[in-house]
């Protein structure tokens, strides 16, 4: 018998268990589903009813009081405005220190520097010293990559505009770093300052780029002053962000042990937190900079400098080589600005931990002795096989300075050689012939259009059958309904997807969007936003869970992303218009194309985050894979699949609005054409409003119906 | 193969009774990496662990093991963490793939199996009770307890019946409208338990099931596999890092180190007749008294015991016997059913309690 030797058995009156059960409530049923499809309902009827009444539609070139009352404001500023304390002393002092800086870094870097023909330092010499930059911030393969890109930068004819573009942003960044890391600190130690400042860099990072154009433009004029502060406005939040966040990352023994040494305030700033968040403020750079790349290239619809003006004449005669071209240096360069501060944020960490270990720099210094002189058996981690470089700080730094010598020569000859101050094109250098701009503007147009002609059939096609189908009718839906249908239909599911209070915020938006005056126009906006939503979303979770199911498709999909998300929303533009010619259709792609990577980042992180015991347990179960996916994994990612629905649909709207350009129509439209027609500066300023408000309100409701699915 | 064979056969073990065992595993073999496959039958393969992966980069996890697990038997593999018994118990249901050897249940072979066939194996025929727990923290109770039968397609109806009926089974009864997290650890195992219960596996297996818990709620939730196992007969494999626990449930325990069988047998043979030092210094803790039989402990039969002195079973723990052989004066007698095999007196049983306090 098998149960020989087992023990005897228990006697029956065993308590029954000596654990403390927790008193528990049942969770009341919401029905959400139902009341979704109630209120669909119900909408349906009355959009059936009452179609076509009471849209508040409003003509391209029609305002309302509200517009014109903005126009005249503008026209106040225009005329009053310098001699008013605010518009002419603060922001006019604060634009001609912009304007100078600036006029003196073009002069210098970028246009031709009176009387000289040329600017003060040629492209060699500029080439010398980004070069010499990088290798001392990132190391030899990022400066390979900048020297080329930069070389590419020139070969492609687009020198000027390039280093204009590189010069707004660096500048801008070095503005936000000087607010931004104070700011940052500050609202690491002082409570009240992080309750202030947070909700303020909620709104900047919620409002697309697009919305803070016309303001901005109101009170710094049009121009690189008003370019400079918008990319300031806009690459500030992130840098922000991130050192409040790896300040207060320092765990709080570290910072407990650093007390109970003595430190004073200042010391354990000094000493402790900021190095110890060096690496989270580099990366704080690296997104503030990727995030003016973006801004300033969208600048150039205010007539800022750079790339972005290229891209932008060239999307107006839709002449899809010149625009490629100007793209793809745009793409270069963030690339290169993303690899090199991403490179330097890995080197600042390892530097940070050999420093320990380095002898005394002057000391080495003096003795001109640059390779470590303490052998390694006399240092702290003697044999526990850590590597560290033979170099230390002062040496690194003597050699860096030794190779300063051929970049001052390197800005010499740039100065004095014609050459290598202004970039040769075709006619100096005939080997560029094949690979320089015009060649390759004809090149991609050739190709694009053998590439259409071939494709265009079925472009077309899905083109055409999206938009009867899928874009029109929801469309109509939203637009066509009375005003007062779409609001109550929008309160109801701000409601019923996240209780009151987004309701709250919603009605308060709804009332802003119908207060300026483009009702319509932004439930077409709304319309287009939606739908690229859901295609975002059904894109990114079929690659989200490929990616969160298996290492391999992660490691092939994620370099993609990656390069993706490092590209300006501005540049997508491009390839859509090539594929698809102008139409709302476009704008979705862009946006599809510009909001997927980091909704499939989320949705893959949500997917691999699932307990690994839970999969194993639904495996032991007999799931077949669908089934694991369908009834294990998607609900338990639950909450990042909504994070990357209020991710997704925030991207989007930014993108359908810049859509604008390609024949997206609504808001962004008239924001464009607020700047390019004077009597519509008024109406284009109401559209940014209409589109911040409806920003708040989708993030709202988004971020409250995340926080209500926890469960 | 050699070292399964450590302790002498039993006639009372299962493994060799008439019916076929309920799990028959045979030279079962987990090689980690990538060549795994090509290792096996060579030289490399009976290298230590630390050589092979310096060697080869490979790690063994599993390392030619081979046992049987008799119907309604309570099974326990026991080791220290690293020992390769989780790995052993998910290699039989090939939660992870085996290397090498067979897997059999009621003489079907798992090993070899198309993947149909093994999902229905792991629908119907194993369930598994996990460390943490592995419950759907999206799904109330009572639909944890279901998931098992959802996924193999029964109706709404049925299972939310049956999972009822595992839910009152475990005690659990009115929490079943509630989500895991609202439950303390304790009650999670039991919906894990639970779930376990309402495919009617004929095996269920447990990887370390109370580690996770709190001394007292542990045995507490021992004491409600007993009760379960009393009231469902299922086959049990458990896998434990706890002697005490694979003691008190095991009605047999194998003991691993490094992937392989140290030693298979009853609780009192692995205390009594311990295969080496390894599992000497395990069982050299454990109260004797409460484990030995007195089969142990007796001394041969030298034919003066005289024959109205009480005759004790041989299969009797110490501790139960103690009382009568102290108030006896003189030695009495260990039977086998009706023959004498022994006697013991005072001081053997002494020796035992004895041998306890000097610890």
């Amino acid at each position: 018998m098998a149960t020989a030797t087992a023990p005897p058995p228990e006697a029956p009156d065993r308590p029954v268990s000596k654990e403390e059960q927790p008193y528990v409530e049942v969770g009341k049923k919401r029905h959400t589903g139902v009341k979704l499809l109630a209120v669909l309902a119900v909408w349906l009827v009355l959009y059936a009813i009452l179609k076509g009444h009471d849209t508040r539609s409003l003509g391209l070139q029609d305002t309302t009081g509200f517009h014109d009352w903005l126009n005249r404001v503008r026209d106040w500023v225009q005329l009053h405005g310098p001699d008013n304390w605010f518009f002419g002393g603060v922001l006019g002092f604060i634009g001609d220190v912009f304007n100078s800086v600036f006029a003196h870094l073009q002069k210098l870097f970028s246009i031709p520097a009176f009387p000289r023909p040329v600017p003060q330092i040629g492209w060699f010499g500029v080439v010398a010293i980004a070069a010499w930059i990088t290798w001392a911030v990132a190391g030899i393969r990022s400066t390979i990559l900048v020297t080329v890109s930069m070389l590419l930068f020139g070969i492609f004819g687009l020198w000027q505009d390039s280093i204009d573009l590189l010069l707004v942003t660096i500048l801008a960044v070095a503005v936000c770093f000087l607010i931004g890391l104070p700011t940052g600190i500050a609202m690491a130690r002082t409570r009240w300052v992080s309750t202030v400042v947070t909700p303020i860099l909620d709104i900047a990072q919620t409002l697309p780029p697009f919305a803070y154009l016309a303001p901005v433009a109101l009170g710094f004029g049009i121009g690189p002053t008003t370019a400079i502060v918008l990319t300031i406005i806009y690459a500030l939040p992130p840098l922000v962000r991130i050192t409040e966040y790896g300040i207060r990352a320092v765990p709080q023994t570290t910072i407990e042990a650093a007390r109970s040494l003595g430190l004073t305030k200042g010391q354990l700033l000094r000493q402790v937190q900021l190095p110890m968040a060096k690496r989270s403020i580099v990366v704080g750079i690296n997104q503030s900079m990727m995030a003016a790349l973006s801004m300033a290239t969208i600048a150039a619809l205010v007539n800022g400098p750079g790339l972005g003006k290229d891209v932008n004449a060239a999307l107006q005669i839709q002449n899809v080589g010149q625009a490629s071209v100007a793209g793809l240096l745009i793409v270069l360069m963030a690339i290169m600005l993303d690899r090199t501060t991403t490179a330097a944020s890995e080197r600042s960490e390892s530097q940070g931990r050999s420093g320990l270990v380095s002898v005394s720099g002057p000391g080495v210094l003096l003795m001109g002795v640059m390779v470590e002189k303490l052998p390694r058996w006399a240092t702290e981690d003697a044999g526990k096989g850590v590597r560290h470089p033979r170099l230390t700080g002062a040496g690194r730094w003597t050699i860096r300075a030794l190779w300063l010598v051929p970049v001052l020569v390197a800005v010499y000859l740039s100065r004095s050689q014609l050459d290598l101050a202004r970039f040769p094109d075709r006619t100096v250098w005939p080997f560029l012939e094949p690979i320089d701009g015009t060649s390759v503007t004809k090149l991609i147009n050739d190709f694009s259009s053998w590439f259409i002609d071939k494709v265009d059939t079925f472009t077309l096609a899905l083109k055409n059958d999206v938009t009867a189908w899928l874009i029109n009718p929801f469309q109509n839906l939203l637009a066509q309904s009375p005003w007062w249908v779409m609001g109550l239909v929008i309160l109801a599911l701000a409601y019923v997807l996240g209780g009151w209070r987004p309701a709250v915020t919603s009605a308060i938006c709804l009332a802003v969007i119908f207060g300026v005056g483009l009702w319509n126009d932004s439930m077409v906006t709304l319309a287009m936003t939606l739908i690229a939503t859901v295609l975002v979303m059904v894109v990114a979770v079929v690659l989200g869970v490929g990616m969160g199911r298996s290492r391999r498709t992660d490691t092939i999909i994620r370099p993609f992303l990656d390069a993706f998300q490092t590209i300006p929303p501005f540049v997508y533009l491009v390839p859509a218009l090539a594929l698809f010619g102008v139409g709302r259709f476009t704008a979705i792609m862009a946006a599809l194309a510009y909001a997927v990577p980091i909704a499939t980042k989320l949705v893959a992180d949500g997917i691999r985050g699932v307990a690994p015991t839970t999969v194993e347990a639904a495996r032991a179960s007999g799931s077949t894979t669908r089934q694991m996916i369908t009834k294990v994994q998607l609900p338990m990612a639950r909450e990042a699949l909504v994070l990357a629905t209020n991710q997704g649909l925030l991207y989007v709207l930014s993108m359908v609005v810049i859509g604008g350009l390609v024949g997206g129509g609504s808001l962004g439209y008239i924001v464009v054409s607020g700047f390019s027609q004077d009597q519509l500066f008024g109406k284009g300023l109401a559209a940014g409003i209409a589109i911040t408000a409806m920003g708040v309100m989708l993030d709202r409701i988004a971020r409250h119906a995340a926080a209500r699915t926890g469960r | 193969m050699t070292t399964t064979a450590s302790t002498p056969e039993k006639s009372e073990n299962s493994t060799a009774g008439s019916e076929s065992p309920a799990l028959h595993v045979e030279g079962l073999w987990k090689i980690f990496g990538p060549r795994a496959d090509k290792i096996i039958g060579t030289e490399q393969a009976h290298l230590p662990r630390k050589e092979l992966q310096e060697q080869t980069g490979h790690v063994v996890g599993i390392r030619d093991v081979s046992f049987d697990v008799a119907p309604g038997e309570v099974f326990v593999v026991m080791g220290l963490s690293g020992s390769g018994k989780s790995t052993l118990v998910r290699l039989l249901t090939r939660l992870i793939e085996p290397t090498a050897g067979t897997v059999e249940l009621y003489g079907e072979k798992i090993t070899g199996m198309d993947d149909s066939a093994l999902l229905d194996t792991r629908r119907r025929k194993v369930s598994m009770v996990f460390q943490h727990f592995g419950l759907l923290p999206h799904r109330k109770v009572v639909d944890n307890v279901a998931f098992g039968l959802e996924v193999r397609g029964e109706g709404k109806r049925q299972r939310r019946d049956r999972a009822q009926e595992m839910v009152d089974l475990v005690g659990l009864s009115g929490y079943e409208n509630n989500y895991p997290d609202q439950l303390s650890g304790g009650m999670q195992q039991r919906v894990g338990l639970a779930r376990a219960l309402a495919a009617d596996p004929e095996v269920l297996m447990f990887d370390e099931p109370f580690s996770a818990l709190d001394p007292l709620i542990r045995r507490d939730m021992q004491n409600e596999v007993i009760r379960l196992h009393e009231e469902v007969g299922k086959t049990m494999v458990f896998i434990t890092h706890d002697l005490a626990e694979a003691l008190k449930l095991g009605d047999r325990i194998l003991i691993m180190r490094d992937g392989e069988i140290v030693q298979i047998g009853t609780p009192d043979e692995v205390v009594g007749a311990p295969a080496d030092d390894y599992v000497r210094d395990f069982t050299s803790e454990v109260p004797k008294s409460h484990v030995l039989t007195l089969k142990w402990v007796m001394r041969p039969d030298t034919g003066d015991v005289s024959a109205d002195a009480p005759a004790l079973q041989q299969d009797q723990i110490v501790r139960d016997a103690a009382r009568i052989v102290l108030d006896h004066q003189g030695p009495c007698r260990v039977v086998d059913g009706d023959r004498v095999v022994g006697v013991v007196d005072d001081e053997d049983i002494l020796r035992v309690v004895v041998a306890e306090e000097a610890h």
